[in-house]
């Protein structure tokens, strides 16, 4: 056993708003600069929609993550090394601008510079690339709360599991219902924004398994833009260089969450570490579609185990690196109770960010035309979800409905246990059944609840130290001026000759 | 001095000394800087022809200049039969237009495009001015002279060999037409400006992907050495696997 830590997320979605403050704080720390503008590492996307960059999920288009290949794997982009090289003077496969939006400003100039008259003076919109005006037909977000609906929800790449009856039940008036989906980079275990550079300018850190692009090595070879599934490395036009989320590191080595966490005002948000064993990542890469899930979610392994304590040990794994572990929200969502879902497992990345799927509004039906909210039990069944399990078992588990459901059931049943420990006005056998069908006793329930709905920072966000006293590298100077780029150096971003 | 030795020996090596020296500099201390500078993110349907035939034509080219430059016996043998020779020339110059295409391409997109237009540089237009005068002429040639290669392999590897030994030999090439001397100087030209334009990314063209393997990990410590050291100061050295 080969063991190492990395820092996993989990993000809870039937608490997310979306209110895009946590893009909003990743914004103004890391992409205020030229050439960024339209990089959002943090991104909230509705669903069903068509998401950022516009239809990312969609593979056959963007060729992004691995495919099976016999037993192994190979990217779906450029299948091979030669190919990558190959292909090195023109990608045929990356995104443009377009795919993402023009960013844009306006000329405030005008408001105030407007000679007096009788109407009222307007800021046009210009292009922050040209500086030309440009009429805006596409930003960051324009289908938010399922906006434009015909041209982005419609589109959305995981109805296409759906039975073109389904797809209308989603789309009717009274059972319209959406949630939303916040991402950022899933700091894969197997990455293949990594596997694509051919400058090997993308690296995952050893000590906590944040992956990263050093940008003094990037060439602009732009590979990994395509390869991230995700769509969560980006070119940066201006500067030549590509770019990506860095889960704040420099935040983490002091001990804080990652500003996108820490200002996450629906607290949906939890950071912990997972002990993972490294040489079992091809094999679980190369996993038959069915088993991919569960492989995943078994390569992490137990904290409280002391065999796997003694190896993680005898892999350097530090002490206080375990104790995290063993504390880990991401450790109880994912592996004790079995809530947290990787998002396109079958990307065969191995992301560690981890969604509790939304349990969504469950109340109400339409009979004859008539929305009817008095239901027989209090919340009505999952089988009554508004949002079919077919959609959300696309999303989260390779197409799988009944993991989909037994997570949903779970949930309910911690809130059909509450409303009795609360209000008490639900008949006890209701809540018998709920929580044998869902396989979690009371005091799990309540566990559930606590650090969904009452924890406080430190239970949501339980970061090891990063031990600097033993690392000369990470001792370099973190705290760059703003503006700038890199760590470690120091240099303006401004582009090359 | 004469013209001859101005631009046939001091030219020379005032552009590989800022060749060697300016590349290892910029290599060194630059390294934000050293990138292709594509420009596919924002324009990537016309790129697509210029970008193929430009660097497909210039690479066959390249390779038969270093051909011509490394083996000329072999070259001069070659051309020992007149077809021979003529299907090398005919070769050598569909890639030559090839190139020349890719570079008439390269620099539409950035006169049209308003975006790529925000992102050229003043370097930038004159890597394309040595380009386009250096293609021209190597076209020209092969049109006028179309014994070139052989000239080549028999007049100048003598001359640029002579260079590289510190010996230089200007007599081969002083009685060159025009055309000729305007390749090698234009030639040379490039290769001085090379490390301060954005034709420095040929440089690090990053061959030891092939032999890498696929995933990186960096360690800023070795863990392990940490943990099973009793000595003072362990786990100085990071280590890469
Ligand atoms: C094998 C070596 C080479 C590689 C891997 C390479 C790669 C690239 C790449 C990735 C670009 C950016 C294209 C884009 O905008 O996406 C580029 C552009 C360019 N390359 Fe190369 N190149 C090589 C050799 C050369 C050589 C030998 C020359 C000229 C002597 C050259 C001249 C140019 C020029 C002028 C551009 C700018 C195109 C434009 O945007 O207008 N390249 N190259
Ligand atoms: S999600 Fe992050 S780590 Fe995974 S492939 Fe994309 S950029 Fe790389
Ligand atoms: S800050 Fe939190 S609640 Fe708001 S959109 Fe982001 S993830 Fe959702």
């Amino acid at each position: 056993m080969n063991i190492r830590s990395q820092i996993s997320m989990v993000f809870h979605l039937d608490k997310c708003i979306g209110c895009h403050t946590c893009s909003v704080a990743c914004k103004n720390i890391w992409t205020d600069r030229k050439g960024a503008e339209y990089m959002w590492w943090n991104n909230v996307e509705t669903k069903p929609g068509t998401g950022y960059p516009t239809k990312w999920e969609d593979q056959n288009v963007f060729k992004g993550g691995w495919e099976k290949n016999g037993s192994g794997i190979k990217p779906r982009g450029n299948s091979s090394k030669f190919n990558a090289l190959k292909n090195i003077t023109f990608n045929p496969h990356l995104p443009s601008l377009d795919d993402y939006y023009e960013p844009w400003t306006y000329k405030y100039s005008d408001l105030f510079d407007a000679p007096e008259g009788d109407d009222q003076p307007t800021a046009r919109p210009v292009s922050l690339v040209t500086g030309e005006n440009i009429d805006l037909k596409a930003g960051p977000n324009w289908d938010d709360d399922l906006g434009g609906s015909p041209d982005y929800a419609r589109q959305d790449v995981n109805l296409q599991n759906l039975s073109p009856q389904e797809q209308e039940a989603m789309f009717e008036l009274e059972r319209m219902t959406w949630f939303y989906l916040p991402r950022i980079c899933n700091h894969c275990l197997n990455p293949t924004c990594v596997a694509s550079c051919p400058s090997a300018a993308l690296y995952k850190r050893g000590e906590d398994g944040v992956v990263v692009l050093k940008q003094d090595r990037c060439r602009g070879w732009r590979m990994c833009v395509t390869a991230c599934p995700y769509k969560k490395t980006y070119y940066n036009w201006s500067t030549g260089k590509s770019e990506k989320c860095v889960l704040c590191y420099p935040r983490l080595e002091a001990g804080m969450a990652p500003a996108c966490f820490h200002t996450c005002v629906g607290r949906i948000r939890y950071l912990g570490v997972m002990l993972y064993d490294a040489d079992r990542i091809h094999e679980v890469a190369c996993s038959e579609d069915k088993d991919l899930l569960d492989n995943q979610l078994d390569i992490y392994l137990d904290p409280f185990d002391p065999n796997v304590i003694k190896e993680a040990t005898a892999s350097g794994i530090a002490d206080s690196t375990i104790t995290a572990a063993q504390q880990s929200p991401v450790y109880k969502f994912v592996k004790q109770w079995g809530l947290g879902l990787p998002l396109h497992p079958e990307f065969r990345t191995i992301p560690n960010l981890f969604y509790v799927p939304p349990l969504l509004p469950t109340m109400g039906s339409v009979t004859e035309g008539i929305y009817d909210t008095t239901t027989k039990s209090f919340w009505g069944g999952i089988e009554n979800s508004r949002q079919p399990m077919k959609y959300l078992a696309s999303l989260f588990t390779n197409g799988d409905t009944q993991k989909v459901e037994a997570t949903l059931r779970k949930l309910l049943a911690v809130k059909i246990h509450r409303r009795m420990e609360t209000v008490g006005d639900l008949p006890q056998e209701e809540v018998t059944t709920a929580l044998t069908e869902a396989g979690i006793d009371q005091r799990t329930a309540d566990e559930i609840f606590r650090l969904t709905a009452l924890a406080i920072n430190e239970e949501r966000f339980v970061i090891p130290p990063a031990h600097r006293e033993e690392a000369t590298e990470l001792m370099e100077a973190t705290g760059d001026r703003k503006g700038n780029v890199g760590f470690g150096f120091i240099e303006r971003p401004t582009r090359g000759l | 001095m004469n013209t001859t030795a101005i631009f046939f020996v001091a030219l020379p090596y005032t552009a590989l000394a800022t060749l060697i020296i300016g590349t290892l500099y910029r290599y060194m201390t630059l390294g934000f800087k050293l990138t292709s500078l594509s420009s596919q993110f924002l324009e990537g349907k016309v790129l697509f022809w210029g970008s193929q035939p430009f660097h497909w034509g210039i690479l066959v080219v390249f390779l038969g200049h270093l051909a011509a430059f490394a083996i000329p016996g072999t070259l001069l043998a070659w051309n020992g039969e007149p077809w021979r020779l003529i299907v090398l020339e005919i070769t050598m110059f569909a890639f030559g237009v090839a190139a020349l295409f890719g570079l008439a391409v390269f620099i539409y997109r950035r006169i049209t495009n308003s975006r790529i237009r925000s992102v050229t540089t003043k370097m930038d237009a004159l890597v394309y001015i040595l380009l386009l005068v250096q293609i021209l002429t190597g076209l020209g040639m092969a049109l006028l002279y179309n014994w070139g290669s052989s000239w080549f392999a028999s007049s100048v590897t003598p001359y640029l060999r002579s260079i590289f030994v510190f010996n230089p030999q200007v007599e081969t090439v002083a009685g060159m037409p025009f055309l000729v001397q305007l390749h090698i100087v234009t030639a040379f030209v490039i290769f001085g400006v090379l490390p301060f334009t954005r034709l420095i990314h040929f440089v690090v063209f990053p061959l030891n992907y092939i032999w890498r393997s696929y995933q990186v990990v960096v360690w800023n410590r070795n863990p392990k050495r940490i943990r099973a050291e009793r000595s003072y100061f362990p786990g100085k050295t990071s280590v890469n696997n």
